[in-house]
């Protein structure tokens, strides 16, 4: 069972209560892009067996988006941070390395 | 290879057994091979297989990093059926469906192929339209299907409830020559085949990296050392993306988890596979008596084998409601597989941007069902190093070019 915190309401509650919005940080290709690069946005995926920063939607709740940093192996949840952020802050990255030193943030 | 057979039996009866041989050796692993294939599952060993059979290529290593068919192929529900919408499915399923129906003769090993009928339930008015559809989809394609009224449903399956509170029967899409199979068997059955005919299956050695030159595949680094070969295959389902990175690709695959479970063993009460996708849940009763069932996958990409609680709780609450009389039995056991999951929940068989890599994936939810034609299509693949017919509506460059085998619409559920 997966516990996550909203950022935004406070809210800690089991995964029920929140909808999984697939892998976070892609950044959408524009007009103008390639096939391949359109491609790359819209299905390649990193699908680490490790750390996974995502976006989920606080369905059952107070409705916003935020992002997440979890294990996809133990399912221990890092922190959870604003959906505008462009990368995982500090703190999480830190709580992160704490774990796993050999962690580092792919684009 | 001793061939097993009645009078094997009778023979070794009469010496205490003393005479089985191992159904498959355990080689050393050597420094080079043709083809190496990662993943000694369902898919890997039957790819071996048939390379080995029809196309004549026997310098084959499988790697498999734990024990053989134990992922995904130890942990699926054993349903097998081929009633899809698009007709590149249709081709490849039907093709291992029909596979199956002989393999126990060809592998001369007993899968325990069971054509015992498959039956899709529609519970809603769009979910009865679209199996119309498919049925005159299957017509064309030359699969055999038909619509089932809720009165055929309740003949074949009298512990169904039709007028549930939620969800009625309103009738259903069946396949006779559907069914289930040991799922154990197939791998073991494969690999015997397969290692008779001189592939080396190397279990408990991992796969630690890709080597290349020049965009060519050139080996593998392994717990064991390292290997060359001049093709390599990746057929892995839910670690596709761990290897991919490897070879410096990416894919367009999550993998999550996957639940089954099974309840305690009774008495035969039910000879069909029954699968309710409106709600979820599918059952079938296995050769000891106890009831297989599966469910949903979890929403968020995770790597557990375990799967999340409230996805049994889901699954088994809408059976219940289908089947009321299983409400007071006990669930034995629990577990989960980690499935690789595609967009169009279609597989991709094919090449990869790595010359002389090949992949196989992307099988989700559905795996178990096509191991024949899937191993099939992927040996034609790799022997000719061109896609096969087959094969050829599945490559990787579908996603590029737009051009899905789009199977979620058509089953309305992740398989």
């Amino acid at each position: 069972m997966l516990l996550l915190k909203c950022p935004y309401c406070g809210a800690k509650a089991e995964e029920t209560e929140f909808s999984g919005g697939g892998e976070a940080h892609l950044s959408r290709q524009k007009s103008g892009s390639t096939d391949a690069g359109f491609a790359a946005y819209m299905f390649e995926r990193r699908n680490p067996k490790g750390v996974i920063l995502e976006r989920w939607h606080h369905a059952y709740g107070c409705g916003k988006w935020f992002h997440a940093a979890r294990s996809a192996v133990t399912l221990e949840v890092f922190g959870t941070y604003s959906v505008q952020a462009l990368a995982p802050p500090k703190d999480i990255i830190a709580k992160i390395r704490a774990r796993l030193p050999e962690w580092e943030e792919k684009k | 290879m001793k061939k097993y057979s009645g009078f094997a039996i009778a023979r070794e009866a009469m010496r205490s057994h003393s005479g089985w041989t191992r159904a498959w050796p355990s080689p050393e692993l050597k420094k080079a091979y043709e083809v190496v294939i990662v993943g000694a599952g369902g898919h890997g060993l039957a790819t071996a297989y048939y390379l080995a059979k029809n196309h004549g290529i026997r310098d084959i290593a499988v790697l498999e990093k734990g024990w053989l068919g134990g992922g995904n192929t130890g942990r699926n529900t054993t349903v097998i059926r081929s009633n899809y919408l698009q007709d590149e499915s249709a081709a490849i399923y039907e093709k291992a469906r029909g596979l199956y129906e002989g393999l126990s003769v060809e592998l001369n090993y007993n899968i325990m192929f069971s054509p015992r009928g498959v039956m899709m339930l529609a519970q809603t008015e769009h979910e009865l339209r679209g199996y119309h559809r498919i049925a005159n989809a299957n017509a064309i394609q030359g699969v055999k299907t038909e619509m089932l009224t809720p009165e055929q449903v309740k003949r074949k399956v009298p512990i169904i409830e039709l007028s549930g509170p939620r969800y009625p029967v309103l009738g259903a899409l069946w396949q006779a020559r559907g069914g289930t199979a040991r799922h154990d068997a197939v791998a073991w059955g494969y690999a015997r085949a397969a290692s008779d005919l001189g592939v080396d299956i190397i279990q408990q050695t991992e796969v630690t990296g890709i080597s290349q030159k020049n965009g060519q595949v050139t080996g593998v680094r392994t717990t064991r050392g390292d290997v060359a070969c001049k093709k390599l295959a990746l057929v892995v389902a839910g670690h596709s993306g761990v290897l991919a990175q490897m070879a410096g690709f990416r894919l367009p695959i999550e993998s999550v988890s996957l639940q089954a479970l099974v309840s305690e063993p009774i008495k035969p009460c039910i000879n069909v596979v029954v699968m309710a996708n409106t709600v979820h849940g599918y059952l079938s009763q296995s050769d000891k008596g106890e009831l297989v069932i599966g469910g949903g996958a979890d929403g968020y990409n995770n790597y557990t084998q375990r799967g999340s609680f409230h996805h049994i709780e889901e699954t088994v609450r809408a059976l219940i409601e289908t089947f009321p009389v299983i409400s007071r039995l006990k669930q034995l056991r629990q577990w989960g597989g980690i499935v690789d999951m595609t967009g169009d929940r279609s597989p991709i068989i094919g090449k990869t941007p790595l010359g002389g890599c090949f992949i196989n994936c992307g099988w989700g939810t559905g795996g178990f069902k096509s191991i024949p034609g899937s191993g099939w299509a992927m040996a034609a693949t790799m022997a000719s190093g061109e896609p096969d017919a087959l094969a050829a509506p599945f490559g990787l460059e579908r996603f590029l070019e737009g051009r899905f085998v789009d199977e979620s619409v058509a089953a309305g559920v992740a398989h």
